[in-house]
């Protein structure tokens, strides 16, 4: 099919549309609100046969995809910022009750102040929930990981939700061009969902959700981390099974021009499009540096990481998020699992510009370092 | 009227001797029968009925968390329907705290939304599973350990929540209060709810031993003191058609009824009045 011009929320609904869920529960909210708004249409024109819940809350928008998820069917939400933190506690039970949602989260600031711009700070607030977060750097990785989200999702061994998560408008409301796929070639990659184990059903009566004490709750929470690292190979096998079938591969990582470089720039999101921009420009000088794309922060591939680094030598970690007195979450990851000398930086925080120029100065201050963490672009006099 | 020998609520389940809940439970699923998928709140039923690897369930049960019930149930209606299996009772159950406070937003999303659904309300007037506090649910007079009474506090100083009726403002095609001390008024509620296409929700008072300080072998016998004096009314709003469904031949006073209970016992001749006066005019305006 040729390339449709679209921005990532459209090639997002585009994906839903083709992975055929069954209930989509949704709620407004900016930069979130056209994905619903065109799975809405969809739905109106009779392109998707699903059951669309307009409901009250993002917090019901979660619990009424959960409860249909456990009922049996293939499921869909999406939301962003202070929608997800209105989910936070139900979050944690799709995890623990190993529901195989699929959500987008179009990243957004947190308020307070109140601000509808992009950083990642509301799905880093999430990293602990039990959920898989995939970060996408265009439209086209939107389109692509929706589809293989479900795969992860729902895969025996993994049985966790999964969050997608597009950074706000310089993704969600950003046009570019995508290569979709048609129904008939996603049915060869995402079969129907059916569900193999706990599910809602007057034939085969089971308890959902049940109340466990100190003898089994640890082992119900270890059980999850057992997924989570059995999420890694299959999140793995999925993006190798999708490259085989349409040529677009994909991994835990992307790396570029790490092998030799002596700093790598580590990113996730659409931020890692200026930092290769940025790497370009610094190895036409001459400078030994690369660039390290997460496209997997929970499960977090250390292993994988210390393998791309290992000629590096040293990190300068770009966080569009920040965790008080410690510095970026992505940093203090890769502080505390990898093996390398590492320095934060905190910037595009609210949907200030990630310029190349600050790139440039991370590069500058991994060189000669005055302190770990450094806050980019910051204007001390206001 | 039917009464199922089948018990679908296995006995063994952690409750009080005397637990109102589990008599609650146990006569809703006798009118409902095995076709039927249970959306539970947190609190008190949840805990007694569902600690792993056991369940006292014998019907398909979940159970999410304590504010949404009703979410949970409209999202099981719906993905039941999308399977083609329409004809399966989805039914939510909450107690008091779970039902008029903390998931009210929930509650009355999934009833102005339409789902073809039933929302049981176990209301045993305060947050028993956490020790008996206050409830928007708590009757007037009432002492709890959040409204307890002493040298200045009588207990609760507001009325109770009527949550009935902010249902009934919803449109929705039925409303019901019932007790489980009336268990075929109360289990022809839950089948005419099942039956109706659309939300239905069911107000049930239910005596809790613990909670309201009485023995565990008059639970039955508070919950008819509280009908027979008033204090609770049984009626229902059919399709917008209000009618009471038992009136009291002779209403007793309502200092029988709360003399009986503990949490009521340190009242004062003034407050009983007062909540005479206050079951007299609810009585007025209900017709009973």
């Amino acid at each position: 099919m040729a390339k449709e011009i679209m921005t990532t929320n459209r090639a997002v609904a585009e994906a839903v549309k083709l992975a055929k869920p069954q209930v989509v529960p949704v709620y407004p909210i900016t930069p979130q609100t056209t994905i619903s708004e065109y799975l809405a249409q969809f739905v109106a024109d009779g392109d998707l046969d699903a059951e669309y819940i307009r409901v009250e809350s993002e917090h019901s928008a979660i619990s009424a995809t959960l409860g249909a998820s456990e009922a049996g069917v293939r499921v869909f939400t999406a939301t962003s910022s202070q929608g997800l933190m209105l989910m936070h506690e139900i979050l944690f039970a799709a995890a623990g009750m190993r529901a195989p949602i699929v959500m987008a989260d179009a990243n957004r600031a947190i308020s307070a102040p109140l601000n509808i711009w992009n950083d990642q700070q509301d799905s880093i607030a999430q990293r602990d929930a039990g959920w898989i977060q995939l970060y996408v750097e265009n439209a086209q990785e939107g389109f692509d990981t929706i589809l293989q989200a479900y795969r992860i999702a729902e895969h025996e061994e993994v049985m966790l939700p999964v969050m997608v998560c597009l950074d706000g408008f310089i993704l969600t409301h950003t046009v570019e061009p995508v290569d979709l796929l048609e129904q008939a070639e996603v049915d060869t990659f995402l079969e129907p969902y059916v569900p193999k184990f706990a599910y809602l059903d007057p034939e085969r009566p089971m308890s959902l959700g049940n109340f466990a004490d100190p003898t089994y709750y640890t082992e119900a929470r270890h059980d999850m981390q057992v997924a989570m690292d059995k999420s890694m190979e299959v999140i793995k096998e999925v993006g190798a099974e999708f490259g085989e079938k349409f040529g677009r591969e994909y991994g835990l990582t992307e790396s570029y021009l790490c092998d030799d470089a002596e700093i790598i720039l580590v990113c996730m999101g659409s931020m890692a499009s200026t930092v290769r921009h940025v790497v370009d420009q610094l190895r036409a000088k001459g400078e030994k540096v690369g660039l390290l794309k997460i496209r997997s922060y929970r499960p977090f591939p250390f292993e994988e990481i210390d393998e791309i680094t290992k000629n590096a030598e040293k990190l300068a970690v770009l966080d569009k998020n920040f965790s008080f007195g410690i510095g970026g979450a992505l940093f203090a990851d890769l502080k505390a699992k990898c093996h390398k000398e590492t320095y934060g930086f905190i910037l595009g925080l609210g949907g200030r510009d990630v310029i190349p120029e600050y790139i440039e100065e991370a590069v500058e201050l991994t060189k000669n370092p005055v302190k770990e963490v450094t806050w980019l672009g910051l204007k001390e006099d206001e | 009227m039917e009464f199922p020998e089948e018990e679908l609520l296995a006995p063994g389940h952690r409750g009080c001797a005397g637990c109102g809940a589990a008599i609650a439970v146990r006569l809703a699923l006798k009118a409902l029968g095995r076709n039927t998928v249970v959306a539970c709140a947190t609190g008190c039923l949840d805990v007694m009925t569902s600690p792993y690897p056991e369940t006292a369930w014998e019907v398909p049960w979940i159970h999410v968390a304590f504010e949404n019930a009703g979410a949970v149930a409209s999202g099981v209606e719906r993905a039941l329907k999308a399977q083609g299996k329409e004809d399966v009772n989805v039914v939510a159950f909450g107690g008091d705290g779970g039902t008029a406070d903390i998931g009210i937003q929930s509650l009355s999303g999934a009833m102005e939304r339409g789902h073809d659904i039933t929302y049981i309300c176990y209301d045993n007037e305060a947050y028993m599973n956490t020790g008996i506090q206050r409830s928007g649910a708590t009757p007037y007079g009432a002492s709890t350990t959040t409204s307890p009474a002493g040298n200045l506090s009588f207990g609760e100083d507001k009325p109770k929540k009527n949550m009935a009726f902010i249902m009934a403002a919803h449109g929705i095609p039925y409303v019901a209060t019932a007790s489980i001390s009336y268990p075929e008024d109360f289990m022809k509620k839950v089948k005419k709810a099942a039956e109706t296409k659309g939300p239905a929700y069911i107000h049930l008072h239910q005596p809790c031993t613990t909670g309201w300080g009485f023995k565990p072998e008059q639970t039955i016998q508070l919950g008819r003191l509280a009908v027979e004096t008033g204090a609770w009314g049984l009626f229902e709003i059919e399709n917008g058609e209000f009618r009471v469904t038992y009136r009291p031949q002779e209403r007793k006073p309502v200092v029988e009824y709360l003399s009986a209970q503990k949490r009521f016992r340190h009242l004062k001749e003034e407050q009983i009045n007062e909540i005479q006066e206050f079951v007299d005019n609810q009585c007025e305006e209900l017709g009973i």
